[in-house]
């Protein structure tokens, strides 16, 4: 039997999110990835940055972080390099990830940290009430794009990709059946993992671009997402506009713990009857 | 096995960091290239695999100072090492680590400044960086080394005091005591007993931030030992979740802050030469001290009673000693590489007519001569009013 609200603090609840937010999907389909794979609870440590996504972390019964803005891959990859035994998960926004830690995200998959990344994509700054991110798609409406954004958006999957994550998939809160298959494959992924969710944010991005309620953004989502297997057999004219879902990248490589476990059993064993040096069982550099 | 004998090495302020560390058992690093700091992150990637700890290399400053946080949290210690520039960017996590009341170690080696300034010269002008340059009222611990021996030593007690007091500690030093090279007899590994932090015994009812609300400091439970805390920059109760209720955060930021005070009896440290008969003090510390102990004792040569205090610590500020120093000596002089921040201190310790600012701010360390003509100078002008 289901026993999904054990892995919440329900002291904690209800949550602080707006009715209708996307974010309550994501966070109950982490929890029903860990429950199918068994998990030990006292093993997993979840990390966030700031914004509407990073209060997920506070709901949750395990040990938690909620860190600095943009910074809890950061935070993560010194948790993981610690204690690699741990089961490290990031929860994290489109601004919180690849704005402000557009650059950890990038370094995390290039080292291929074991760290399951999960981005809740609502395309908009929720927290500081609805300014456009780096995945809001052009032309879009925020508040500090009152007239549609000019600029380009990311493809997250592929820039994780390009940058070595070793795990990437796409599903949406439309999606849950394939957003659980995702979170639960990339937390069996040794390595640095991605999985992006595009969700909705009534209150902001669907009100601002006139899309409507949360119902509305559903259906917007289900109608533009198209799984990766019939993109396969749709010309690119069928796709234009829309964006796919499912897994993208799924070529495990040792993470980067273990190659640097690798390393550190090897110092050890040659420096292991040397004393002197810098301190104590550390030999002489000169 | 027979324990060796303690010798005598040659070795540079960077590697007596490096070694002070691992001596309080150091297990993790993370850190970014900086110039004149990089020795410490050079000799950690080498050292640390041999005891079987961890170096990271990450992507900027601010993610090392993130990646040590995390590593505290595992109950490793944990250390970054950097100067002005990347300091700077580690300013948010700093009050991260303050409020979260996370033990972290900084070793922050002071070039010229602001901006990119002089990489490779010495200053001093980060002393107020390092107590304010995080926003919010926070607790801090500031360590001033004045010599390679003391670069061991602080290092080591910067551990000590992170960890007993859950304040993040940050050895402050300069280009000069970083690259300078002494010859330096360390403690043999048995003379060394580092401080552990406080940890609960009991998962069952664990209230991370529980403690007597004067300062009390609560233990502090490994993450993945089956405690499940939460650990937020938002002001938090004693469960660690967040929350807006004022009379809680207020009681919580009153015990971080009351912790600085309360144990800083424990924390202030200095060193004293000829202050019980002297008529003009000279306060200074790290590598102006070196310049301003010459030019005290050529004083003392030169029949003016001029004493020296160097601090060893700079936050919490030493007050009491710095009052008792004012309350006896007619002037104290302040040489420090910058247009005067400690002297801020001193002035409003001591008295704004008692201190004498001496600064420099041009890439170079004092002479002592230099320093010894501002107390001629003090000297004269004391005698004149009489």
């Amino acid at each position: 039997m289901s026993n999904t609200l054990s892995y919440f603090r329900q002291d904690r609840l209800p949550h602080i999110w707006c009715p209708g937010c996307g974010h309550g999907t994501v966070t109950g389909a982490l929890v029903r990835a860990i429950e199918r794979l068994g998990l030990d609870k006292n093993k997993v440590v979840i990390v966030s940055g700031i914004g509407c996504s990073s209060r997920a972390v506070g709901y949750l019964d395990f040990d938690t972080l909620h860190t600095t803005h943009g910074r809890a891959l950061a935070f993560a990859t010194g948790i993981k390099m610690a204690r690699p035994d741990l089961k490290v998960v990031v929860l994290t926004g489109d601004g919180d990830c690849t704005a402000i830690g557009g650059n950890h995200l990038i370094h995390a998959a290039r080292r291929n940290v074991g760290i399951t990344t999960i981005v809740m994509n609502n395309e908009i700054y929720g927290m500081t009430s609805g300014q456009y991110s780096p995945m809001t798609p052009k032309g879009m409406i925020g508040t500090t794009a009152p007239y549609g954004t000019v600029e380009r958006s990311f493809d997250l999957c592929k820039l994780a990709e390009a940058a070595g994550a070793t795990y990437v998939g796409r599903a949406t809160t439309y999606h849950v059946p394939l957003l659980i298959d995702l979170i639960m494959k990339g937390l069996q992924n040794d390595g640095f993992s991605l999985i992006e969710s595009v969700g909705q944010c009534p209150t902001y991005f669907g009100r601002k671009n006139k899309i409507g309620g949360p119902v509305e953004m559903l259906n917007w989502i289900k109608d533009h997402a198209v799984p990766v297997q019939a993109a396969a057999k749709m010309k690119p004219e069928q796709l234009e506009g829309k964006f796919l879902i499912g897994e993208f990248y799924n070529k495990p490589e040792p993470q980067y713990a273990a190659a640097y476990g690798e390393l550190i059993d090897k110092v050890e064993a040659e420096y292991a009857n040397v004393r002197g040096g810098l301190w104590e069982c550390a030999p002489n550099s000169d | 096995m027979t324990e060796k004998k303690r010798t005598v090495r040659l070795m540079q302020g960077n590697e007596a960091f490096t070694a002070g560390a691992l001596a309080a058992g150091l297990k993790f690093y993370a850190g970014y290239p900086i110039t004149p700091s990089t020795e410490v992150a050079e000799l950690c990637s080498a050292e640390l695999p041999k005891v079987g700890g961890t170096f990271v290399q990450m992507e900027d400053e601010i993610g090392s100072i993130a990646a040590i946080i995390g590593a505290s949290l595992t109950g490793k210690k944990s250390m970054t090492a950097t100067s002005g520039p990347g300091f700077s960017l580690m300013q948010e996590c700093i009050g991260y680590a303050s409020l979260c009341e996370i033990p972290i170690v900084i070793i922050d080696v002071q070039r010229m400044g602001p901006s990119t300034g002089m990489p490779t010269s010495p200053a001093q002008g980060d002393v107020m960086q390092t107590r304010w340059g995080t926003h919010g009222d926070h607790p801090i611990i500031v360590l001033a080394p004045g010599n390679v021996r003391e670069c061991f030593d602080l290092t080591l007690r910067a551990f000590d005091l992170s960890e007993k007091y859950r304040i993040p500690a940050i050895v402050l030093s300069d280009e000069v005591i970083a690259h300078m090279r002494e010859g330096v007899e360390l403690p043999l590994p048995s003379e060394v007993k580092p401080v552990r932090r406080a940890m609960p015994t009991v998962p069952a009812g664990y209230k991370p931030y529980e403690a007597d609300p004067d300062g009390g400091v609560p233990p502090m439970a490994p993450f993945g030992m089956g405690y499940r805390w939460h650990v937020t920059g938002l002001f938090h109760d004693e469960k660690g979740q967040p929350t807006n209720n004022p009379a809680v955060a207020e009681k919580l930021i009153k015990r971080v802050n009351a912790k600085m005070q309360r144990y800083a009896s424990d924390i202030c440290e200095w060193q004293e030469e000829g202050l019980d008969d002297c008529d003009i003090a000279v306060l200074s510390f790290g590598a102006s001290a070196m310049s301003s102990l010459a030019a005290v004792r050529q004083a003392r040569r030169q029949g003016i009673k001029a004493g020296m205090l160097r601090l060893k610590t700079l936050w919490p500020f030493p007050e009491d000693k710095v009052r008792k120093v004012g309350a006896k000596a007619k002037k104290i002089l302040v040489p420090e590489l910058n247009f005067g921040q400690v002297a801020l201190e001193v002035e409003r310790v001591a008295g704004f007519d008692k201190v004498v600012r001496v600064n420099k701010v041009n890439g170079e360390l004092f002479r002592p001569e230099e320093i010894y003509a501002e107390i001629e100078k003090t000297a004269k002008g004391l005698k004149g009013v009489r």
